[in-house]
């Protein structure tokens, strides 16, 4: 047991936070109804919005295309419910400010049977067409990141990629979609990960599961049976894991260069759950309209993993899971790198991970001088220095910070902050920093 | 539900629960038992010097706080620390008066005209010390036996010596209390300038003269070990100052035995183990990079044992950690952190 706690496989930069995971990792995946209005914002993913296909007042199957890729880094959108578009206009997004978004009005009788969607034989496909059928599906990155990905799984000219990686870490606090997946989808993430290993021509996948999910481990086990290649591997738990910089790291041992991808040394990740939406979508030629999310949070009455229809205001969510009226913040993804939403009215988008409701006040936190303890410092698990950089941002000195800091390696994953006994809020400052570069650049 | 106020704040939501107040006060909380010890040992002499130089430098931050105008910050701990880190550090005799200047200088100049908590380039409480040592460099080293008769009832005679007298030499009163093996000479004294080594075992339980709290080396460490298992104070410095002076004196040692003293005699003497707990490891003063902190206690072991050994002073403790001090800076500068995936760069 010693041994393996020393030779397995493990993180050795982050932080153990604690996990709040046992309100809802035994709960099984359960379905939402339908809120009275669906509002399907055309940016949901990174990349160019999509392109509406329909007209106010026109009615939509749930299901269907009601909008179309705005070019290759881009995915389409499908009716989350049968009904009525409303309308086609602003509407509140998590970063607070408005974007397009289509409203549908579900009819009172609508199903949740998907009809829309046509088999296709994936076996006969070649690469490319498999790029493009889950271009069609409107999949991205279901871990929180929402890159489109059949970009992914188009491997760049010159590149060669050898192995995928299944990311089930799951690292931060609260969230238990992804293990759900796991457990009552095993079969989907394993036929997503052969169609990935397919469209890149890699030969082997490695699924990087926590420890703290064995039931995960032991149900994908069951679902692969004796095959080979796919290696199911369960690994120390510790945040940030699930970046994917780390898991590579962690499970082959290999570094992504500063600024570059994981195609750049030979690796594709993909995320559990966008893996088990392509297995089971893909076969039958449909698109995405729903995902898993965990309701947690100490604000929240009946905390459980939710099947939610894309456009759900999250106002409609707490509704049926219950908020007290303690709730001070509540936060879209996890609380290491989660957004605080603004307003209830903020639709549930691809990228959603999870809602947590918190119950704490954060406003009247002392925040001291930094005092060099290098706890950031010993933790950074990109190497980085966020004392010295928290200290260069404090002077504006921006472009000193990338120079020489690397700042824009740093993927804000917030440990800096989580342990800083001074509670100097360094991921904002970085972000700052960040933002003020590219403005600069963007105007030179 | 629709009454409900929520905040918008930025990630990360959850926070270690670890502050700066706490920490300090967690380091106040293991200098005491050394505290403790150094009553026993010393009497209620060492038990007043201690409460005076703390005193001292709460009192200074607390005026100096509000005479320019700001808020007390006596309450995050630090110059708790600061007082209670400088009675220790100061022979047990010393008189109060001098304590008193130090702690000043400790604070004052030491502390709060670099900007307060956080800013001080040297350690305050040894920016004290080497102030005491320069202007007086007699009561200094004038140390008293350990475990000395009467002495939870008698000061020692210098203790309340008069401001700016010359205070009552110490000689007839030693004379009088000192237990047999017991004299006033600190063991590295006695080692560089009467050539009587003690017997490591002695010196790391601690019944021996020397500054009022330098002496417990076991129980130093276990202090010390306590802040480590709580995520309080970073194990890389104390390890490698501790490492650094032992295998440097190791090698004088092997070099020419009849000289130089056994490592083990120079790793439990003196403030070393002190210093290097509880002095060098002043989160503020010393580097922040892993590497820099190795590269910062190595070479204040290496500075202690060549002063010691080849320098005209007995004890280097001090006069190494304020020069580590001084580099750590520097070493920052030069001990960056190689990020992640930097070796092969790619243009973008």
């Amino acid at each position: 047991m010693l041994i393996e706690n020393i030779t397995g496989k493990r993180l050795w930069r982050g932080v153990h936070v604690p996990e709040f995971k046992e309100q809802t990792c035994h709960l099984p995946i359960r379905r939402l109804p339908f809120a009275p209005m669906l509002v399907v914002p055309l940016s949901q993913h990174t990349g160019a919005p999509a392109v509406p296909i329909v007209r106010e007042g026109q009615e939509v199957v749930r299901g269907e295309p009601i909008a179309e890729a705005g070019g290759f880094m881009s995915v389409p959108m499908h009716a989350p419910a049968t009904g009525r578009v409303e309308r086609i206009a602003l509407a509140p997004s998590a970063r607070g400010d408005l974007t397009r978004a289509i409203y549908i009005r579900p009819y009172a009788s609508a199903s949740q049977e998907v009809l829309y969607g046509a088999p296709q034989d994936i076996d006969r496909m070649t690469p490319d067409e498999i790029v493009r059928a889950v271009q069609a599906t409107g999949v991205v990155g279901l871990g929180g990141a929402a890159f489109p990905t059949h970009v992914k799984l188009k491997v760049p000219e010159g590149k060669r990629i050898d192995t995928v990686v299944v990311n089930g870490c799951e690292c931060e606090p609260y969230l238990t979609s992804d293990h759900r997946v796991m457990v009552e989808y095993p079969k989907e993430v394993l036929y997503g990960a052969r169609v990935a290993m397919r469209a890149v021509g890699a030969a082997r996948a490695i699924v990087g599961v926590e420890d703290n999910k064995m039931d995960a481990v032991a149900a994908l086990k069951k679902a692969r049976g004796a095959a080979q290649d796919i290696k199911i591997e369960a690994v120390a738990a510790k945040y940030p894991q699930g970046a994917e910089k780390m898991l590579i790291k962690v499970l082959l041992g290999r570094e992504i260069p500063s600024g570059g991808l994981p195609s750049d040394i030979g690796v594709g990740v993909f995320n559990v759950a966008t893996l088990a939406q392509i297995g089971e979508l893909l076969p039958q030629r449909q698109g995405l309209i729903e995902r898993v999310m965990t309701v947690s949070g100490p604000g929240v009455t009946r905390p459980g993993n939710y099947l939610v229809a894309l456009g759900t205001p999250i106002r409609w969510i707490l509704e049926q899971a219950g908020c007290t009226d303690q709730a001070t913040s509540v936060i879209l993804g996890g609380p290491m790198m989660g957004a605080s939403i603004g307003s209830f009215d903020v639709p549930v988008t691809k990228g959603v991970t999870g809602i947590l409701v918190l119950t704490n006040r954060e406003s009247d936190t002392r925040v001291f001088p930094c005092i060099h303890c290098a706890s950031c410092v010993t933790i950074c698990p990109m190497h980085l220095n966020p004392s010295q950089l928290g200290m260069l941002a404090r002077k504006e000195r921006y472009e000193e910070m990338a120079a020489e800091y690397h700042l824009n390696d740093c993927f804000e994953c917030g440990c800096c902050s989580y342990v800083c006994p001074s509670h100097i809020p360094l991921v904002q400052y970085f972000r700052v920093a960040k933002q003020t570069l590219r403005k600069a650049k963007a105007l030179a | 539900m629709n009454t409900t106020v929520i905040e918008v704040r930025t990630s990360p939501h959850l926070h270690s629960g670890h502050s700066v107040d706490a920490i300090m006060r967690n380091v106040v909380y293991a200098l005491l038992p050394i505290c403790a010890y150094s009553v026993w040992l010393f009497g209620i002499s060492a038990l007043l010097l201690i409460a005076t130089t703390t005193a001292a430098c709460v009192l200074t931050e607390h005026i100096l706080c509000r005479a320019s105008g700001k808020p007390s910050s006596i309450g995050d701990f630090s110059v708790v620390i600061t007082g209670v880190l400088l009675g220790l550090i100061l022979p047990p005799g010393l008189p109060l008066w001098m304590a008193c200047v130090g702690a000043f200088i400790a604070v004052a100049p030491g502390k709060m005209l670099f900007g307060g908590l956080g800013f001080n380039a040297f350690n305050p409480a040894l920016v004290g010390r080497a102030f005491l040592q320069a202007a007086f460099p007699v009561a200094i080293t004038s140390y008293t036996p350990a475990l000395a008769m009467h002495r939870f009832t008698e000061l020692i005679p210098s203790t309340l010596a008069w401001p700016l007298m010359k205070s009552p030499p110490l000689t007839d009163w030693i004379a009088k209390v000192r237990v047999d093996a017991f004299s006033g000479a600190t063991p590295l004294m006695l080692q560089k300038f009467e050539h009587i080594s003690t017997d490591p075992w002695t010196l790391f339980l601690g019944q021996r003269a020397g500054s009022a709290g330098e002496t417990p080396a076991l129980l130093i460490l276990i202090c010390g070990a306590y802040l480590i298992a709580r995520k309080m104070m970073d194990w890389r410095i104390p390890v490698a100052m501790l490492s650094s002076a032992f295998l440097f004196s190791a090698l004088f040692h092997l070099a020419n035995p009849a000289r130089y003293p056994s490592p083990w005699f120079m790793l439990f003497s003196g403030g070393l183990i002190l210093g290097a707990v509880f002095m060098a490891t002043d989160p503020v003063a010393s580097p922040v990079t892993p590497l820099g902190m190795w590269i910062y206690g190595v070479s204040m072991g290496l500075i202690t044992i060549l002063i010691r050994l080849l320098g005209g002073l007995a004890e280097g403790v001090m006069y190494s950690i304020l020069l580590g001090n001084a580099l750590s800076p520097l070493i920052d500068k030069f001990a960056q952190p190689k990020p992640y995936g930097a070796s092969k760069k790619v243009a973008i």
